[in-house]
């Protein structure tokens, strides 16, 4: 359901910068990671919230340790972002014609970034549960923590486009990632307890 | 089967933001006994039951739920044994009843019967196929009910037991917590239908504006 805003939103930019395709072309690939990241998010928060207290305390009283909990979201969240990211990719290169080589490294930085946005907002809808105004907080929380993952994309989207190197922005990537990754099992039974 | 006391605490405080929720309960339920928990709305019977049901840590307050001390990690030992019928259903709305009991057979760490059969017993066979979100209220009562056949807690806990329950269904509820009792557990029911519960249970308790009014440990 989401797929179709993240192209409408790619639809409707064109409209307000022009359809020169020289700027498209060059802007393309920053927009996509954009859209990604505003409407990933959305995906990951809203997949996350969807199981409601008691189902929580049904898992909790079965005895399903919190962290394998936090895993199962996270990979859950992680394809639905990247199935969204090779949709939403598809729309981009239709309607933008990016100059982009290495869809090897395309491959690879896809899904991490798919998996460092799950994780946040797996994270994000952890923490921020049965708090007021959760739709307003967990993207303040989400924001500055994906800056670093939307760097990485971006650079090395950016880096493909010109021909250079990207292995240390996959690194960042990669590296955020298991910081992620450690952070959602640590918090896991402690957000639960709380 | 325990033969300590179910349910043994003291003193249990629950404070909130602004609101202490539970003030200094003591309670205590013996093994091979179910108690009637009674109170007006918002007296903290909820909140009461999430601490026993060891989901919710006390503010203050001593004791143990199926020998475990609350507020500690022992409670994870003996999570599996409790079971909380709650006001809401534990069932996830997109998944078929079978694929709910089945989610809970296969988390269960020894299920004493299957989902198939819970659902029979329930009188839910035939509905097995209907995602939990296009059941009635009382088919997802009945389905918590089949959870807790599969699932045979030493205490159960049941929170507004009777409603949306026909006569039929509410016999199921005399019969689980028949059961519990006859296999020497405990059992706390919640309920606004006095005269209903008072057949199933041995003791009464009263919560009122957080503390207990009347009975208790």
């Amino acid at each position: 359901m989401v797929i179709p805003f993240g192209a409408v939103a790619l639809l409707v930019i064109p409209m307000a910068v022009g359809i020169e395709t020289t700027l498209l072309a060059r802007i393309g690939p920053g927009l996509f990671w954009a859209v990604v990241l505003l409407f990933g998010v959305l995906v990951t928060q809203r997949e996350s919230g969807a199981e409601g207290s008691p189902q929580r305390d049904l898992l909790t009283l079965l005895g399903v340790d919190p962290a394998a909990r936090f895993a199962a979201t996270a990979i859950a969240n992680t394809i639905l972002v990247l199935v969204f990211e090779v949709a939403v990719g598809a729309i981009t290169i239709v309607l933008y014609d990016p100059d982009v080589v290495g869809w090897g490294w395309i491959a690879l930085v896809l899904p991490l970034v798919a998996a460092g946005l799950a994780m946040l907002g797996t994270i994000a809808a952890s923490v921020t549960t049965g708090l007021g105004g959760r739709g307003a907080l967990a993207p303040l929380l989400i924001a500055p923590i994906a800056i670093p993952i939307m760097l990485g994309a971006a650079q090395a989207t950016e880096g493909l486009r010109v021909g250079a190197g990207i292995l240390r922005w996959v690194l960042v990537l990669a590296v955020v990632d298991v910081l992620l990754m450690l952070a959602g099992v640590l918090t896991a039974r402690p957000l639960e307890e709380s | 089967m325990p033969s300590t006391p179910v349910v043994d605490v003291a003193g249990i405080a629950l404070r909130r933001p602004n609101v202490l929720v539970l003030r200094h309960v003591d309670l205590l339920v013996a093994a091979g006994e179910a108690v009637g928990l009674f109170g007006a709305n918002g007296s903290g019977k909820t909140t009461l039951l999430r601490v026993l049901a060891t989901l919710v840590r006390p503010s203050g307050g001593t004791g143990s739920v199926l020998g475990s001390r609350l507020g500690t990690p022992e409670v994870e030992q003996v999570r599996p044994r409790i079971g909380l019928i709650g006001h809401e259903p534990a069932l996830y709305p997109h998944l078929t009843l079978s694929e709910n009991l089945g989610l809970v057979e296969s988390l269960c760490a020894a299920p004493t019967m299957s989902a198939a059969d819970a659902l029979g017993a329930v009188g839910l066979a035939a509905a097995g196929r209907r995602r939990a979100a296009h059941c009635s209220n009382g088919m997802r009562r009945r389905a918590e009910f089949a959870r807790v056949l599969i699932t045979k807690p030493d205490l159960l806990l049941l929170d507004e037991a009777h409603v949306g329950l026909d006569p039929e269904a509410s016999e199921l509820v005399e019969h689980l917590v028949g059961d519990v009792v006859e296999r020497g557990g405990g059992a706390v029911v919640v309920s606004h239908e006095r005269d209903r519960a008072a057949r199933i249970v041995q003791r009464t308790v009263v919560l009122s504006d957080g503390r207990i009014e009347w009975g208790g440990g």
